[in-house]
């Protein structure tokens, strides 16, 4: 299989690099694992989207719909485990190993939720605000009942204010966020896009008159077998759903597997290396869209177009000057979209490591007092860690541990967190089968 | 827990029982709104673990459907009859 650009996530950031390269008369093969286009944030939207977050549904079902008479090659259920020198990418789709050849490669990989390791946090039914979102969005699920949000972040009062508003019921809200006076040094920045804050401060004004809002980072989740209270200082509430939020991160399980990729530390998270135009430092690889640095839907969909045309500036459809009269304005645009993204950051910095007894690692079971004993011994990074914990080395390959390990042992050496080198991931990225594997031979 | 605002189209097995679903939604969506929140025991522990992230990274909701064990429940789509166990 060949194709001048293949486009890895069908997010904003993957559809508009998609749809720019078909524009630019480019053959595209498009990947996403899910079965419908849309990613996360524009997972099932629907162009008759109304209430809290309708905005964002109504772009995201315009892109789909262009998306679906572009003549873009759409892979779903199409799994990417291997990305290889060429480029050359190794997915996996309706149970058969399949290699592309690409004459460039745009990731789009998107983001991972933070994880908010607190007392109890691995108990059957405490989720992410985000995994919450998801079952929304794809199986119309409503909070119902003894439903707990913790945390902190704009996707919070999102959650809950699309919850309440197609009926759903919140018992409460522990906020855990901090007063960061320093955030509002970056204001007078983000009012260049005022909606973001508008939005936001609506959300959570709907939200505080109708939930009873606790701030505080004492708490632990507590039940036998899976979660039946919340202890919240010496007050215990009765609790099945915990839902607990701390931002997101870039997703670069695949720009880390790839050999010499750089990576830089940015805004609490390890984030692909790439210039202006998504070009990273490996040939014919470019980064597009919130796994390259979390900046929102806009400012990714305007980063997937910006890629493309630079892929197709690398393919030779045109020259520079070209591609820059055509990226400059979409860089305009992106600036602005970008510009709430810095008070952001400095209002929800990310919560500290918890205490020994809390678990990082959910599936080796490694709690943080065994990394700060590891550290103690003389271990150096989170690579290391596995060779003393295990940890990072269970079934989800350091995804949801990976930047707890990472703050936790930077935390523990006393070293600032640019100078502890992110878990290596290896290919390939996913599970794959031996007769999957098998196809690629025939 | 959670309740559902759509209707239910078919049904699906959970360990031997029958539970409402709908057509093309994630298997763990199906799970957790007929309150089932067990999904797989863990390797050091078996601790009880459930679905954690929805997006296929925490591998937390872990399942076998239809016979194929391994199976991230939040990305299998559900068809009408599946069987899955823990």
């Amino acid at each position: 299989m060949k194709a001048d650009v293949l486009v890895l996530g069908a997010g904003p950031a993957g559809i508009s690099a998609a749809l720019e390269a078909r524009a630019q008369g480019l053959s595209v093969l498009l990947l996403d694992e899910n079965s419908r286009p849309g990613g996360q944030v524009h997972r099932g939207a629907k162009a008759s989207a109304a209430g809290p977050g309708a905005e964002q549904a109504h772009a995201g079902a315009a892109l789909a719909a262009r998306l679906a008479t572009s003549g873009v090659d759409c892979r779903f259920g199409a799994v990417l485990w291997a990305i290889e020198p060429g480029p050359t990418a190794f997915f996996s789709e309706a149970g058969m190993a399949r290699k592309a050849e690409a004459g460039q490669i745009i990731l789009a990989s998107g983001t991972i939720e933070r994880a908010v390791p607190i007392p109890g946090w691995t108990l059957p039914g405490v989720m992410g605000v985000g995994a919450a979102q998801i079952l929304l969005k794809s199986a119309g699920l409503l909070p119902e009942g003894r439903v707990w949000l913790a945390g902190q972040g704009p996707l919070l009062w999102l959650y809950a204010a699309q919850a309440l508003a197609r009926g759903g019921a919140i018992a409460g809200i522990i906020d855990m966020s901090t007063h960061q006076p320093r955030a509002f040094g970056h204001l007078p920045m983000a009012l260049l896009a005022p909606g973001y804050l508008a939005r936001g401060l609506s959300w959570m004004r709907m939200v505080r008159a109708r939930v009873p809002v606790i701030r505080t980072r004492r708490f632990s989740a507590q039940g036998d077998g899976r979660l039946e209270k919340l202890v919240i200082g010496n007050q215990t509430h009765a609790a099945d759903i915990l839902l607990l939020h701390d931002g997101v991160v870039p997703n670069t399980q695949v720009t880390r597997a790839i050999q010499g990729f750089s990576h830089r530390f940015r805004a609490g998270a390890w984030e692909p290396e790439a210039d202006e135009y998504g070009r990273s430092n490996i040939a014919g690889i470019l980064v597009a869209g919130d796994g390259g640095g979390v900046f929102g839907a806009e400012a990714a969909a305007l980063s997937g177009r910006i890629a493309a045309l630079q892929a197709a500036h690398a393919l030779g459809r045109f020259g520079a000057e070209q591609r820059n009269a055509l990226a400059g304005p979409l860089m305009m645009q992106r600036a602005r979209q970008r510009a709430p993204r810095r008070f952001l950051d400095a209002l929800f910095p990310p919560l500290p490591p918890p205490s020994d007894d809390v678990m990082l690692c959910r599936c080796e079971e490694v709690s943080a007092g065994r990394v700060r004993q590891a550290v103690g011994l003389g271990c150096q990074g989170t690579n290391q860690l596995k060779a003393f914990t295990r940890a990072g080395m269970g079934p989800c390959q350091g995804r949801v541990c990976g930047p707890l390990l990472h703050a936790a042992v930077a935390q523990a050496r006393g070293a600032a967190p640019e100078d502890v080198a992110p878990l290596r991931t290896r290919f390939p990225t996913k599970p794959l089968t031996l007769g999957e594997l098998a196809a690629l031979a025939e | 827990m959670f309740r559902r605002s759509e209707a239910t189209d078919c049904i699906i097995l959970w360990g031997g029982a029958e539970i409402p679903a709908r057509a093309g939604e994630p298997l763990a969506a199906a799970l957790l709104a007929a309150g089932i929140t067990r999904f797989r025991a863990t390797l050091p522990s078996a601790a009880p673990r459930g679905p954690y992230c929805m997006m296929g990274a925490c591998f937390d909701c872990v399942v076998t459907v239809d016979g194929e064990a391994g199976r991230q429940a939040c990305m299998v789509a559900v068809t009408p009859g599946m069987s899955a166990t823990p």
